[in-house]
C-alpha cells in the first residue's frame, strides 16, 4: 500500500463572512459614503446610519510571528479582534467606536507601525521576493523596500501628494511587482553565461529555445556535447531562459543594474489604465541601502508633488506637461534606450506635429 | 537557545530608520531558531556578493501537484560540497489562499503563528503579490505536517506552476460604497469551481482571476489577471443633494470646475442653474447649492469613477449593477506586458443565476485556453497570436464595439463573409428585440 498514513487534503475555498468585523457583516453591500478624518484613517457611513473607522498602518510584509502576535494584541484591545490586509501589505483595523481611534493610533505608533497610506499618500511599496526566496533575483526586494520606505516615511504618514502614489519594486525584469506610478526594476544587462558542461544533463533544449522572446537561442554542439548558444546581438537579457535552464546563468553582480519606470496605473479613473515607462537605467545594485535609486525616486516624487495639480496621478501629470518637460523638470537625461523598438513600438512614437518647447 | 548569530554588518543597516524592519523580525526569530540564524547568514552572503543562491526542485504535499515553492541552497563548501548554512539548506514556501478581501480574526492569525513557529521559520508574508499567504521557510520533512494543520483550520493551498492561480478580491461590498457586485461571492464561486485546476497543474501556463468592485480596480485586475471581473453599472449615477451641497460648501466652485468638471475624460459633466438641467431619462444631476447643480449625461459617462471618488456620497454608482469582463492581462515577456481586453462589456451580477453564468463563462475561457494556448503562453499572448475574433468565436461571444478603441485601420483583410455576418447579427438583434 502506498503511504497509508497520509492524510487527504480537504479541498475547498472558504467564505469570508466569519472573518468580517461584525459591523462590516451587518452593512455588507450597504455603504453610503466615506471621508478621511486624518491621514491613515477612513470613516465609512452606511445607509443604516452605522459608522466604522478604519485605521491603516504599514508593516514590513515579511513578518515574524512575534510581530503578527503583537498586531493581534492590538486588534483584540481596540478593534474587536478583526483585521484585514491590503494588496500592499498594509494592515487595517476596523473600529466601531470613534473614541478608540486615537488610542489605537497611539498603540500602533508606539510599537513602530506607522499609521498612514491612505488618500494622497505614498503607500507601502508592492514588492517581490528577491534574495530572501526567489531563484532568479538580480537584487533583493525586502531590503530595497525597507530603505525606500525609510526615505518616504513622511510621505506615507501625510496626505500631501497631488493624488495617491503607488510604488512597486521587482528583482528581475519579469516584474512580479507590477505596474506603478514609480517602479524600480532590476535589469540584466549582459547575455547569459552558459556552462556548456551542464546543459545536456539539466535542460530540455527545445523548451529553452521556445522560451526566448527574440529567438536568440539555438541548439549547438560545444566541445562535442549537445548544448545551446545565444546570439548575443539579439539577446535582450530578459533572463527567461534561466528558470528552465539554470546553466544559462543570467545573474551578474557587476552588470545587473536598476532601472526606474514611471506613469503606470491600473485605475480607470480619468485616463485609461497605463503601463509605466522607462526614465532611468544603469543604476548600481548597491546594497544594503541603494542610495542612487532612492535619490532619483525622491527627485521624481518631489517634482511631481511641486508641479502636479490636485487629483493628477503621475500619468495624468506627465500627460499634461509632456515627456520633454518631465525630463527637463526632473533633470533626468533622455537617451536612445527610451525609444521603444519592441512589438507595437510605433504606437509610442510621435506621429504628429505636436512638439513641446 | 539557538546558536550564535553570523555577523551581518550589511543587514544590520536595514534595522535603522523608522519603517518596520524585516531584519529585526528575523533576528527575533533567530533567538530560538538555528534555522533563522543560518537564513540570516545566507541572506547576508547575498548582500555581500550581490547574487541570489536559491534553486528550485520538487517538494509537494500528498494529493496535490503544486502550491509549495521548493528552495535549496546553492552556497556549498568548495571542498566538501556541503551546504555552508546547513540549518537553512532548505527554505520552502507554502502558498495558502487568503479569504476574499483578506479579512481575518486574530484567533486565526495566532493559530497560523503557532503552526509556523512549530514547523517553519516563523516568517509569514501577508501577503505575496499573487495574493497568497506566504508561509516562508520550511524543511522538506516539515512541509506535510505544517500543511495538514493549516488545512485542518479550513484553509486550502494556492496555485503554483501552470495552474489556475490563487485569486484576489478587493474589500468591496464589505466596506466600500463603490462596490458594484458581491466580489467575495464571485471569488468564492469561481475558485471552488477550479480547485482541481489549482491543485493539479495541467494548463499550458498560469491562469489568474482577480475581482475588483469598480473601475478604481484596487486589485489591479486589468494588469494582472487573465480574467478580470471589474464592477460597473448601466443606469444613471446615484446622486444625493444633501451630500452634494455639503461637498460644495467645503470645496467651492474653483475645485468643482478644476477638479471635477474639467477632469471628466468624456466631458459628461456640466455646471448648470438647476432650472436649466436637461429633462431626459439619461440625465441626472446633483444639487451643489440652492440654485445650481452638477449635470451628468450618463450616456457620455464611461464609469471611470473620477467624479465619484472626488464627491463620494454625493455621486455614486447606479442601481443596475454588474461587471465588465476583460481577458489577457499579464506581465509576461514574449509580447511585453499587456492589459486585459474587454470581452463582455456588461454582465449582470445580481441573482444567484447571474453568478452561475459568470462561473460558466470562466470555465469556457479556461477550457479554450487549455486547448489552444501553446506551452508557456498566457491568455494575452494566445489572443495576440490567434486574434481576438477567433477567441470570441471559440468561447461563443459576439463582437461588440466596446471591445475596441477604434475599428481597424489596416486594409489587409478579406471581407467575403461580410453579408452572412451582417445577416447573422441582424437576425440576432431582431430575436432579442
Ligand atoms: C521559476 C522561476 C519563478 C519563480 C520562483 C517565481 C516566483 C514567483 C513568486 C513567488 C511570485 C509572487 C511574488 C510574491 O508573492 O511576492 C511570482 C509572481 C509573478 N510571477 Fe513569477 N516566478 C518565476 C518565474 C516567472 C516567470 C518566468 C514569469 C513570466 C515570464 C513570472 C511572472 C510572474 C508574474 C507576472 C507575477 C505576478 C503575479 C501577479 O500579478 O499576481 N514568474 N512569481
Ligand atoms: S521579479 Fe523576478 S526575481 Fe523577483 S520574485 Fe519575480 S520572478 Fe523572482
Ligand atoms: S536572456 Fe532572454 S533574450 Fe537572452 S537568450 Fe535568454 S531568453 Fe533569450
Ligand atoms: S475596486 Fe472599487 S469597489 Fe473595490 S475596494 Fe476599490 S474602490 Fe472599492
Ligand atoms: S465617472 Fe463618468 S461622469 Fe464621472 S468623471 Fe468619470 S466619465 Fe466623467
Amino acid at each position: 500500500m502506498a503511504q497509508p498514513q497520509m492524510r487527504k487534503p480537504v479541498e475547498y475555498f472558504l467564505d469570508n463572512k466569519k472573518f468580517l468585523h461584525p459591523k462590516l457583516a451587518a452593512n455588507y453591500g450597504n455603504w453610503k459614503y466615506h471621508d478621511r478624518p486624518r491621514p491613515g484613517v477612513l470613516h465609512h457611513v452606511s445607509n443604516t446610519g452605522d459608522e466604522v473607522w478604519t485605521v491603516r498602518a504599514g508593516t514590513q510584509r515579511q513578518m515574524d510571528v512575534h510581530t503578527i502576535r503583537l498586531l493581534c494584541d492590538i486588534a483584540d484591545q481596540y478593534a474587536e479582534g478583526r483585521v484585514r490586509f491590503t494588496i500592499r501589505s498594509n494592515i487595517e483595523y476596523i473600529v466601531s467606536d470613534e473614541a478608540k481611534v486615537g488610542p489605537l493610533i497611539e498603540a500602533l505608533e508606539k510599537n513602530g507601525f506607522p499609521v498612514g497610506g491612505t488618500g494622497n499618500s505614498v503607500s507601502m511599496v508592492a514588492h517581490t521576493q528577491g534574495w530572501l526566496h526567489c531563484d532568479i533575483p538580480g537584487t533583493d526586494a525586502s531590503g530595497v523596500v525597507k530603505s525606500m520606505m525609510d526615505a518616504l516615511f513622511e510621505d506615507f504618514k501625510k496626505e500631501e501628494m497631488p493624488n495617491r502614489v503607488r510604488l512597486s519594486t521587482s528583482c528581475c525584469e519579469i516584474n512580479c511587482g507590477g505596474q506603478a506610478d514609480i517602479a524600480v526594476i532590476i535589469q540584466h544587462t549582459k547575455p547569459p553565461k552558459i556552462n556548456h558542461d551542464l546543459v545536456a544533463n539539466v535542460c530540455e533544449r527545445p523548451a529553452v529555445v521556445a522560451r526566448c522572446p527574440v529567438a536568440a537561442i539555438r541548439p549547438a554542439l560545444v566541445n562535442g556535447k549537445p548544448s545551446l548558444e545565444v546570439d548575443e546581438k539579439k539577446c535582450v537579457c530578459c533572463g527567461a531562459c534561466y528558470p528552465p535552464c539554470p546553466p544559462m546563468q543570467i545573474n551578474d553582480p557587476e552588470h545587473s543594474k536598476l532601472a526606474i519606470w514611471v506613469g503606470g496605473k491600473n485605475s480607470n479613473a480619468r485616463s485609461k489604465p497605463s503601463f509605466h515607462k522607462l526614465v532611468a537605467a544603469g543604476l548600481p545594485n548597491n546594497p544594503p541601502r541603494w542610495p542612487e535609486v532612492n535619490a532619483i525616486v525622491k527627485k521624481i516624487l518631489d517634482t511631481y508633488k511641486a508641479d502636479a495639480r490636485p487629483w493628477e496621478r503621475m500619468a495624468d501629470w506627465i500627460e499634461r506637461i509632456g515627456w520633454p518637460r518631465f525630463f527637463e523638470k526632473t533633470g533626468l537625461p533622455f537617451t536612445k534606450y527610451m525609444i521603444d523598438d519592441w512589438r507595437g513600438s510605433r504606437y509610442n512614437l510621435n506621429a504628429s506635429n505636436h512638439v513641446r518647447f | 537557545m539557538a546558536k550564535q548569530l553570523h555577523p551581518t554588518p550589511m543587514l544590520d543597516q536595514l534595522e535603522s530608520g523608522p519603517w518596520p524592519s524585516f531584519v529585526t523580525g528575523l533576528k527575533r526569530l533567530a533567538k530560538d531558531k538555528d534555522y533563522v540564524v543560518d537564513l540570516l547568514g545566507h541572506l547576508e552572503h547575498s548582500y555581500e556578493t550581490r547574487k541570489g543562491y536559491w534553486k528550485g526542485g520538487t517538494v509537494g504535499v500528498f494529493g496535490y501537484g503544486g502550491g509549495v515553492i521548493p528552495r535549496f541552497t546553492e552556497i556549498k563548501d568548495e571542498k566538501t560540497g556541503q551546504p555552508v548554512f546547513k540549518d537553512a539548506a532548505e527554505f520552502h514556501t507554502l502558498r495558502i489562499m487568503p479569504p476574499p478581501g483578506m479579512h481575518y480574526d486574530t484567533a486565526t492569525l495566532r493559530k497560523f503563528c503557532d503552526i509556523w513557529e512549530k514547523y517553519g521559520s516563523g516568517l509569514i508574508a501577508l501577503h505575496g503579490q499573487s495574493g497568497d499567504i506566504m508561509f516562508q521557510g520550511c524543511t522538506t520533512e516539515n512541509v506535510q505536517p505544517a500543511w495538514d494543520e493549516i488545512n485542518e483550520m479550513g484553509f486550502d493551498m494556492g496555485g503554483a506552476g501552470p495552474a489556475v492561480r490563487t485569486a484576489m478580491s478587493c474589500v468591496g461590498a464589505a466596506r466600500c460604497e463603490q462596490s458594484c457586485y458581491d466580489e467575495a461571492k464571485a471569488h468564492q464561486k469561481i475558485v471552488n469551481n477550479f480547485l482541481d485546476d489549482i491543485h493539479r497543474p495541467a494548463l499550458p501556463y498560469k491562469f489568474k482571476f482577480k475581482f475588483s468592485g469598480c473601475g478604481n480596480d484596487c486589485m489591479n485586475a486589468i494588469q494582472r489577471a487573465d480574467m478580470a471581473v471589474i464592477g460597473t453599472w448601466r443606469d444613471n449615477m446615484k446622486t444625493d443633494d444633501e451630500l452634494g451641497k455639503k461637498w460644495f460648501a467645503k470645496h467651492g466652485m474653483n475645485e468643482l470646475i478644476n477638479d471635477v468638471v474639467n477632469m471628466c475624460p468624456t466631458r459628461a459633466l456640466q455646471v448648470k442653474d438647476t432650472k436649466d438641467v436637461r429633462k431626459d431619462a439619461h440625465i441626472s444631476a446633483v444639487a451643489i447649492n440652492d440654485t445650481q447643480s452638477l449635470e451628468i449625461d450618463n450616456k457620455d459617462c464611461v464609469r471611470c469613477m473620477h467624479c465619484i471618488n472626488v464627491m463620494t456620497g454625493a455621486l455614486g454608482p447606479g442601481k443596475d449593477k454588474g461587471a465588465t469582463i476583460l481577458v489577457g492581462g499579464h506581465g509576461h515577456l514574449k509580447i511585453g506586458a499587456t492589459l486585459g481586453t474587454v470581452v463582455v462589456p456588461f454582465m449582470d451580477l445580481k441573482t444567484e443565476e447571474d453568478y452561475d453564468k459568470l462561473v460558466e463563462l470562466a470555465q469556457n475561457i479556461v477550457d479554450f485556453f487549455a486547448e489552444n494556448a501553446l506551452e508557456h503562453e498566457r491568455t494575452g499572448e494566445m489572443i495576440e497570436r490567434i486574434g481576438l475574433v477567433n477567441f470570441l468565436e471559440g468561447i461563443g461571444l459576439d463582437p461588440d464595439a466596446n471591445m475596441v478603441n477604434c475599428p481597424r485601420s489596416n486594409p489587409y483583410i478579406r471581407t467575403d463573409g461580410w453579408d452572412e455576418e451582417v445577416a447573422r447579427i441582424n437576425a440576432k438583434k431582431q430575436a432579442a428585440a
